[in-house]
């Protein structure tokens, strides 16, 4: 019994390591028991489905064993036991059942998260849910009795073998790992030590397999145990250690030899000592587990984070390098050029790759809506079905982070606002079941977000009324249809009596957008009265990489993104028209748009007559859609940088989103598009307050 | 710092700026380098002068002389920046010239008098002589104004 302790050989930073797996696991595996129970609700009743998520529990519990966190022991244990009953066809996977399985997930979610972080978890937010299991698991021993009361006959006859149940029997457990198992990240002492939890178990190794050192191969197995165990529990408790190896080693199970041989002989019986195992076929416990992807592996973030900066360092200097070929040699020799062309491309690849490994479909995002649609759902009374699309759809990780926080409030705000309440939709002829569906794709280098209700759509009236009280637009402005609808995003729209507990959590719909936009993103919304709304949210793939116009301003270089870039163009004197005491307009193709010098609000080059002719104006639009002409003095043209923190040394700076490093090794800031805009309306503002 | 308690002494960069002697915990510093024109940061104090690239790090400059309310320096290749870091930011000190390395026992530093008024006062937190010479040490933290404030500070 003191032989099966050689975990206790590992170090705690071993333990550590491990657990830090451990957790990591346990999201996946969260993920699989959510899509599991997802695709059940959906009516797929493939048995493998409950099987999977039932797996997927019982790692969460074999691992928080090892790791002694009680309560996620005990409440994937009901998990397990309740699931079981699913899968021996004891209790069917209604709908409401599956309810209760996912929350009873999101349950384990919490729990996990709160074992992660050392957070005790109370009673009461595990205790109804732990009920409704055990009240899943126990209708089954009620059928059961039934069924005893049916079928069971009595026949002392057959059982006479057999020790009574109670008392403890010796087992004999011969296992031999194939490599294949510890390719998996499995443990073979972790699994013996797991047995000797059974009972009383004498461990003995055999170690005659290990060759001599020159034959010898690292990644082989050699070594198998025998393990004497004595036990109340019975067979399948003892093949149930193994269940994930299955297939992974060659596992005998026998009684021992001083009782007649057990009446249904588990596998081929092996002679007591055979001193070289003839493979025997592993009794298999229900279906294969189904193979890991050996082709993924795990790494870790900060060493992809590294390989990340140091591409982007190549990038750059790679661009330094071709810079400065061009500028010394005045006649560049093709062979030369063409070098450089093809080092460009390879820089360019490898960097594509390197994001790629980064990038992660937004499923998990996804799959965190699935259960917020759920608590909305609880807390308002309302009944939604929530359709996912395109989650495999794939964004950089820094992207993935962000993604979450609106597309909380977006979900959020469908349920809450959009959607209107059974009694109201079965009044309107709609099904009672609401739709909110969040769907991702990717186009034109950015991924776009919807999410879609098919409720009652914004009441554009009402909007307008609220934005003239609050002093949003002027009373006779006059607005289109989309204009209205997004005024919903404008600052202090959105207020106390607008927020309920569900959707509002003390931010409006302006923060949101702010935090969106200070990711190159967008957001907008689109109704139709009584039809529904869809928001929609696009952000760039990556935040590491960002397409710009370089352009100069004052000696300085400066990156303008391209996504807020609409057009570049010459101004003549004459489209350049002075209005009020601070505010120049260009007039584009019959349109007046302010004209920003940008060497000014930026600081650089004293005061310059914004009706100087030469210079080129940049005509963008801000992440509100409105537009403005920025005067530099040159355009270089179009590179692809990469974003510096600003932060990181120093502070952010208004009107500066980030920095990148040109090609000549020097800093170019990267203009904040809305903010520069915004900071120009303000002094503006300023000015005529002054004047 | 403050754990060199007697024989402990500590090593200082001394450096100069104008004709004014400064000095800062070596173990503050990074590394020296030749300036380099940096690009100029809208909305910031004065003595920022702007940012450089230190090896794909995006390093800001602050002008010591300018920093002391002295007219800004008027960088040119002679001039230094001193790589130091502060609270795990790494900031670049623009000096006139990086004169020496000094050994100090701890009680050979001095309170400064009371500066009230004085720019310096914010960051010079000891005084020695070193023959001739007065330098001032000045403490990092202060040197730079409180750096997460918003964007409109300065």
């Amino acid at each position: 019994m003191a032989e099966h302790r050689p975990v206790g050989v590992l170090s705690p930073e071993s333990l550590a390591a491990i657990r830090v797996v451990f957790f990591q696991e346990c999201e996946e595996h969260i993920a699989d028991i959510e899509s599991g129970l997802t695709a059940l609700e959906c009516g797929d009743c493939d048995p493998e489905l409950v099987n999977a998520v039932f797996r997927a529990v019982h790692s969460i519990k074999g691992g928080a064993g090892i790791f002694e966190l009680e309560a996620l022991v005990q409440f994937a244990h009901r998990f397990e036991s309740a699931l079981a009953e699913v899968r021996a066809d004891r209790v069917e996977a209604t709908p409401d059942v599956v309810r209760v399985f996912l929350r009873a997930a999101d349950t384990l979610a919490d729990l996990v998260q709160a074992a992660r972080d050392g957070q005790a978890v109370s009673l009461d937010r595990t205790g109804a849910i732990s009920e409704e299991l055990e009240r899943l698991a126990a209708s089954q021993a009620a059928a059961f009795e039934t069924f005893d009361d049916l079928d069971f006959e009595p026949r002392p006859i057959a059982f006479t073998p057999l020790p009574p149940a109670a008392g403890p029997q010796t087992w004999r457990v011969r296992f031999r790992p194939h490599a294949s198992l510890y390719a998996k990240g499995n443990e073979p002492l972790v699994l013996i030590r797991e047995l000797g939890r059974l009972g009383e178990a004498v461990v003995e190794l055999d170690a005659e397999q290990v060759p001599m050192l020159d034959a010898f191969d690292a990644e082989d197995s050699y070594l198998s145990w025998t393990i004497t165990l004595t036990t109340t529990a019975d067979e399948a408790a003892i093949l149930e250690v193994f269940e994930f190896v299955e297939g992974d080693c060659e596992l005998v199970v026998s009684r021992e030899a001083a009782a007649a041989p057990p009446l249904p002989a588990p596998a081929p019986a092996p002679s007591a000592r055979d001193a070289a195992p003839e493979p025997v076929e592993p009794r298999s416990v229900g279906p294969a587990a189904a193979p890991k992807d050996l082709t993924a592996i795990r790494v870790d973030l900060p060493r992809v984070e590294r390989l990340v900066d140091l591409v982007g360092e190549l990038v750059v200097h790679q661009a330094i390098l071709a810079e400065r070929i061009s500028a010394e040699t005045s006649r560049r020799s093709d062979t030369v050029a063409q070098a450089l062309d093809d080092l460009s491309q390879l820089t360019r690849d490898i960097q594509e790759g390197v994001m790629a490994i980064r990038a992660q479909p937004v499923k998990a995002v996804f799959q965190r809506m699935a259960r917020l649609v759920r608590e909305a759902e609880a807390a308002s009374g309302k009944r939604v079905r929530l359709v996912v699309e395109g989650e495999a759809t794939e964004v950089d990780r820094t992207v993935i982070e962000r993604l979450t926080e609106p597309l909380t409030h977006m979900v959020r705000n469908a349920v809450a606002h959009g959607l209107e309440s059974p009694e109201r939709r079965s009044a309107l002829g709609k099904p009672v079941e609401g739709l909110v569906r969040i769907s991702a794709a990717q186009r034109g280098g950015r991924i776009v977000i919807e999410v879609a209700d098919d409720g009652q759509g914004l009441d554009r009236e009402r909007v307008r009324a609220l934005a003239v009280a609050r002093g949003l637009v002027a009373e006779d402005a006059t607005l289109v249809d989309e204009d209205i609808d997004n005024l919903i995003f404008a600052p202090g729209f959105s207020t106390a009596d607008s927020i309920s507990d569900l959707s509002g959590r003390g931010v409006g719909l302006d923060v949101v957008r702010r935090g969106v936009q200070a990711l190159g993103g967008r957001i907008s919304v689109s109704s139709l009265r009584g039809a529904g709304s869809t928001f929609t949210l696009s952000l760039p793939l990556t935040l590491a990489v960002l397409d710009g116009m370089l352009v100069s301003v004052g000696g300085h270089g400066l990156i303008a993104p391209l996504a807020s870039l609409i057009e570049t163009v010459q101004p003549r004197p004459a489209d350049i028209r002075r209005l009020g005491a601070s505010t120049s307009l260009l007039s584009i193709r019959g349109s007046h748009v302010p004209l920003i010098d940008l060497g000014r609000a930026l600081g650089y080059a004293g005061a310059r007559e914004t009706a100087a002719p030469h210079g080129v104006a940049l005509l963008v639009e801000d992440d509100a859609g409105e537009q403005a002409a920025l005067l530099v003095d040159e355009v270089l043209g179009q590179r692809q940088v990469v974003i510096k923190s600003l932060e990181a040394n120093y502070r952010p700076v208004e009107g500066v989103a980030a920095a990148t490093i040109l090609g000549d090794g020097r800093v170019a800031l990267i203009l904040d598009i809305t903010a520069v805009i915004a900071a120009e309306r303000r002094r503006a503002d300023h000015a005529n307050v002054a004047a | 710092m403050s754990e060199s308690a007697n024989e402990a002494q500590r090593e200082l960069i001394s450096f100069r700026v104008g004709e004014q002697f400064f000095c800062v915990d070596i173990m503050a510093v990074r590394e020296i380098r030749g300036w380099s024109p940096p690009t100029p940061l809208p909305q910031s104090p004065l003595f920022v002068t702007g940012v450089i690239n230190l090896r794909g790090q995006v390093l800001p400059i602050v002008d010591m002389a300018a920093r002391l309310g002295l007219p800004p320096a008027e960088a040119t290749a002679r001039h230094v920046i001193i790589v130091v870091s502060i609270a795990g930011r790494l900031v670049g000190v623009l000096v006139d010239a990086v004169c020496d390395i000094v050994a100090v026992a701890p009680d050979a530093l001095q309170q400064p008098p009371d500066l009230t008024g004085e720019a310096a006062s914010a960051f010079v937190t000891g005084l020695l002589t070193d023959e001739d010479r007065l330098i001032s040490l000045v403490a990092l933290d202060n040197l730079i104004p409180p750096l997460d404030t918003g964007s409109q500070a300065a």
